[in-house]
């Protein structure tokens, strides 16, 4: 069975809301609202500082990134990011030559496995990259998309 | 890609349940101009996502205007059984939203 309820406003963001003081949900600066400022950042360097803070990233071959070497339609990319590590609470998404090069970002509790796919727009030859938190550390890894007709316009 | 309406999927898959969505929302950069006004639509997306299984929140994000239109959404929530409820919910930077909700098949 199948329901949809819409709502609106003030209810919508209370439900959003209800679920923040379980506890559950990290990481906490991530989701006090919504990163405005880490959205608005145009290089990939600036947007996860402003995202993440000054925090040291290291390569991973445990981060398994998918998404196509030749794009047709940069408007929708789909991206698969799994990592063959536990405890993963964190996934995000960028792309290094979008004009806002941070896409997406997946706060997971311990339910959920280490995997998330989406669609994303990227606007010509750009690397997907993808930035794990786990255990405190960050990992991250990169692929290059070649787009044959951008979506950033 | 044209759909009418917001469609979500939850299947138990080898011990697991799987969660596919299909969200309906134009996803507007702010960047596209209307072909017949020749403006700019403005910038209307999907700022953040909750997902919950059973009223718990198993996993949240908080997505940019660069996440495609009409977003697809799939992860994995560990073990499950049929008959759980899985609810997809999200908010756009109008203040608007939908709960999207299925039992596990």
């Amino acid at each position: 069975m199948k329901r949809r309820l819409f709502l609106r406003g003030a209810m919508t963001c209370a439900a959003i809301a209800a679920a923040v003081p379980a506890g559950l949900l990290v990481p906490r600066r991530v989701l006090a609202a919504w990163p405005g400022q880490a959205f608005a950042q145009t290089s990939f360097e600036q947007s996860l500082a402003a995202l993440l803070g000054d925090v040291q990233v290291s390569r991973s071959g445990a981060i398994r990134l998918t998404a196509p070497d030749l794009a047709e339609n940069g408007a929708t990319v789909e991206v698969r990011v799994a990592v063959d590590l536990d405890g993963v609470d964190s996934i995000t998404i960028f792309s290094e030559k979008n004009p806002f090069p941070l896409i997406a970002s997946f706060s997971l509790t311990p339910d959920v496995r280490s995997h998330v796919t989406t669609r994303i727009k990227m606007t010509g030859v750009s690397d997907v990259i993808a930035v794990v938190r786990t255990d405190g550390r960050y990992y991250s890894a990169r692929r290059r998309v070649k787009v044959t007709a951008g979506a950033c316009n | 890609m044209a759909i009418s309406r917001s469609k979500i999927l939850a299947r138990l898959t080898a011990g697991d349940t799987t969660v596919k969505t299909l969200i309906r929302h134009p996803m507007e950069t702010g960047n596209r101009k209307d072909p017949r006004t020749g403006l700019k639509v403005p910038r209307h997306f999907i700022q953040e996502v909750t997902c919950e299984r059973n009223g718990k929140p198993v996993m949240t994000a908080v997505w940019s205007w660069a996440v495609s239109r009409n977003p697809y959404l799939a992860f994995q929530i560990k073990g499950g059984q049929r008959g759980d409820r899985v609810t997809v919910r999200w908010r756009d930077n109008k203040g608007a939203g939908e709960t999207l909700e299925t039992r596990v098949r």
